[in-house]
């Protein structure tokens, strides 16, 4: 195998900076959620190209940790999202700024 | 060789589709790029012979998250309203601080020896990799386990609570 491990990490660091920069930049709070996603699936990609490359499980299992909290969140996260909807009608950020006033 | 070219196939998938999550305008296109980028890193986990987690990823990220999500959006039918000010001041300064920490990581990740680590020098299992997930999750990681199995039922409740209509004390 030629992939040499760094290409893993650079692709991985890429995936969190795109994310980063969604969260920076759109003001729909859904899609704001999904760059968190896009976020903690780069660093699944990082603790998974560790774990291969070192021999031992433990990145594997960190992993099937981080997906099973990250699919609890997005529950969470939604359910406050559709409530805050029936409240505010609203989900663009700029429009939810009672703590700023 | 091989190898390579399917490295950057799946890698540019899950990147591009990762920008394309980022700039669509249409919340349900972004989910659906959103699909493609998880099926994307979901193979590059099968490069790295996670094939558990790949299956996993794909069940639960392409599968349960998105398809949440997806709803969500339809229940609510939000449209991106044209922003006025994309760009604030907290904005810039913090996207010029994360481009900077980003290049800083990338120059040294490119830079590193340690990282500089191909297949040969990788220790490898011998056993079957299944086997010893499953072993280790319910011996060294038994206490997460136990801990994540509560998070779930904490979130399950959470949930219901949110989504729950209260009648007026008193009313």
């Amino acid at each position: 195998m030629e992939i040499s491990l760094q290409s893993y990490i650079m692709v991985s660091s890429l995936l969190f900076g795109i994310g980063f920069f969604g969260v920076l930049i759109r003001k729909n709070t859904l899609v704001v959620y999904m760059c968190l996603e896009l976020m903690l699936n780069a660093c699944n990609l990082g603790l998974i190209a560790f774990s291969k490359y070192h021999g031992a499980m433990g990145g594997n299992l960190f992993v099937f940790f981080i997906i099973t909290v990250a699919a609890a969140e997005v529950a969470v996260g939604l359910a406050i999202i559709v409530a805050l909807f029936k409240k505010r009608q609203t989900v663009q950020l700029e429009e939810l700024n009672a703590l700023q006033k | 060789m091989a190898e390579q070219i399917f490295f950057n196939v799946f890698s540019l998938i899950a990147l591009v589709s990762a920008v394309l999550v980022v700039v669509n305008k249409n919340p349900v296109n972004a989910a659906m790029f959103l699909i493609v980028s998880f099926l994307g890193l979901a193979s590059l986990f099968v490069m790295l012979e996670a094939y558990f987690l790949a299956v996993i990823q794909v069940l639960v990220y392409a599968g349960a998250v998105v398809v949440l999500f997806l709803f969500i959006i339809m229940l609510l039918d939000v449209k991106e309203a044209a922003s006025k000010k994309v760009f604030t001041p907290i904005t810039i300064a913090s996207g010029a601080i994360g481009g900077a920490i980003l290049i800083l990581g990338i120059a040294l990740i490119r830079s590193s020896e340690t990282l500089d680590r191909s297949k040969e020098d990788a220790i490898g299992l011998d056993v079957d990799p299944l086997k010893e997930f499953g072993n280790q999750l319910f011996t060294t990681y038994l206490l997460p386990m136990q801990v994540t199995g509560f998070l779930l039922l904490i979130a399950m409740i959470g949930v219901i609570v949110l989504s729950k209509k209260f009648e007026k004390e008193g009313a």
